[in-house]
């Protein structure tokens, strides 16, 4: 199987770009973020850590969601690729998934004084799926390489799709008997520049994702083509 | 109707093994009863009954999880895996007849251990029983798919309550709000809910486990 199809040389060309687009996005985002957006009246200035922790939760998502279908991919056509690429997606969403606890902890001591608060939902379902991703690479890692392993890689895949909505409800559900008083978040209310600058945090996470991914799936190419070449030659 | 006969027979089949070496069944039952026990050490004097009820949930999960690291010992050790496969029957009905096999193993654990518990503890009402049977499905649906998974790796029992716990948590919240809410109804329709959607899930899924 040659890897060094036209169609592998032009997306290799294509990653210095996607990176320096994603490098451009993500500063614009940090000017945005701390200077042209307005100070939130309550929370000041801790308020802008919203811009990053909402936008690397959904990219985390959306890279779980991506792994997903690309496991379902494999499954469905039996195309080797598709199992590296569904590693690389859930590999991404695992980094930005503890970016989301990370920047969540921080926003918490901030605005509520505790580092760890179980009545932040968003926070509690991205440490069960923190869990959850973790033990992928304990099982991906402890089988041997090979079609077994795509497949089952990628079943366990399509589980964390299900259980990410069905772990938000649980979570929704707990608070009633570990928190009787549940504490009810107006919807947010932000202003335009606010919402603007949210929406460019969130586009530059998005496409910061998307060129690891495609960087983390070249490395990952150049290095199974290495191994067999070094193959071939003993 | 000859799928149903084919899930009667691997889970005859296991229930037979069982009956012979006696291996696993005695183990989850002595288990339970002796974490049931820590738990009354573990709980200070003056902690209340809900607190007990908590732990009524995390006994029954870790039983669970003794037995589901042994659900396929026995296909492992004589290599038979390979064999389910290649038998003319579907796929899914290898997952589903151990399935019911463990459901057995483990209804049976509680038979004993929900008793033990009214007598360590105090009551067990009605809602926390129908928790405990649909929590039960859940976690042999999900456990045994896990299971399989488990098998394929060199870690095997290591790796298995990794996978398993992260997905028992919805289990857990259902059951224990099945136990402590003066309201079970939505958290026994909550553990319905996981049963069908995780169900289905493994039954259409398994066959890529076990097969390249």
């Amino acid at each position: 199987m040659s890897t060094s199809s036209p169609s592998s040389s032009t997306s290799k060309s294509a990653v210095p770009a996607l990176a320096a687009l994603a490098a451009a996005l993500v500063g614009i985002a940090i000017a945005f973020a701390f200077y042209v957006a307005p100070e939130d009246a309550d929370q000041g200035i801790s308020q802008r850590i919203f811009y990053f922790h909402v936008p690397i939760a959904l990219t985390a998502y959306a890279c779980f969601g991506w792994g997903a279908v690309k496991g379902l991919l494999l499954l469905w056509r039996k195309d080797e690729r598709y199992d590296l690429e569904s590693y690389v997606a859930i590999h991404q969403g695992t980094i930005f998934g503890s970016l989301t606890l990370l920047t969540g902890s921080i926003w918490a001591k901030a605005s509520g004084g505790h580092w760890w608060l179980w009545s932040e939902n968003q926070l509690v379902l991205f440490l069960v799926l923190f869990l959850f991703y973790s033990a992928y690479f304990m099982l991906r890692f402890s089988i041997e390489e090979g079609p077994r392993r795509a497949n089952i890689s990628a079943v366990y895949a399509l589980f964390g799709v299900v259980l990410i909505p069905v772990s938000f409800l649980a979570i929704r559900l707990a608070e009633n008997i570990i928190h009787p008083t549940v504490f009810t978040r107006d919807g947010p209310q932000m202003s335009g520049v606010m919402f603007l600058t949210f929406c460019i945090a969130w586009l530059a996470m998005s496409v910061l994702a998307y060129a690891l991914y495609r960087l983390e799936l070249l490395g990952k190419r150049l290095d199974s083509n290495l191994r067999e070449l070094r193959e071939l030659l003993t | 109707m000859s799928y149903l006969a084919d899930v009667a027979t691997l889970a005859r089949k296991d229930l037979r093994l069982e009956l012979r070496a006696r291996d696993t069944l005695p183990a989850m039952l002595l288990f339970v009863v002796s974490t049931l026990v820590v738990f009354h050490f573990a709980l200070p004097e003056g902690a209340d009954e809900v607190a007990a009820q908590g732990l009524l949930w995390v006994a029954l999960v870790f039983t669970a999880l003794l037995g589901l690291a042994r659900a396929w010992a026995p296909e492992r050790e004589s290599g038979a895996l390979e064999g389910l496969v290649l038998a003319p029957c579907d796929r899914s009905a290898i997952w589903l007849g151990k399935a019911a096999a463990v459901f057995a193993f483990l209804s049976a654990v509680e038979l004993v251990a929900l008793p033990a518990f009214a007598l360590f503890f105090g009551s067990v009402d009605a809602a926390t029983v129908a928790g405990v049977v649909l929590a039960s499905i859940g976690i042999c649906a999900v456990g045994t798919l896990l299971a399989a998974m488990a098998a394929a790796s060199r870690t095997r029992e290591l790796v298995l309550p990794l996978l398993f716990l992260p997905l028992a948590i919805p289990l857990v919240v259902g059951g224990v709000g099945a136990s402590v809410s003066p309201e079970p109804g939505r958290y026994l329709a909550f553990l319905a809910l996981y049963d069908a959607i995780f169900s289905i899930l493994c039954w259409a899924s398994f066959e890529y486990v076990v097969s390249e």
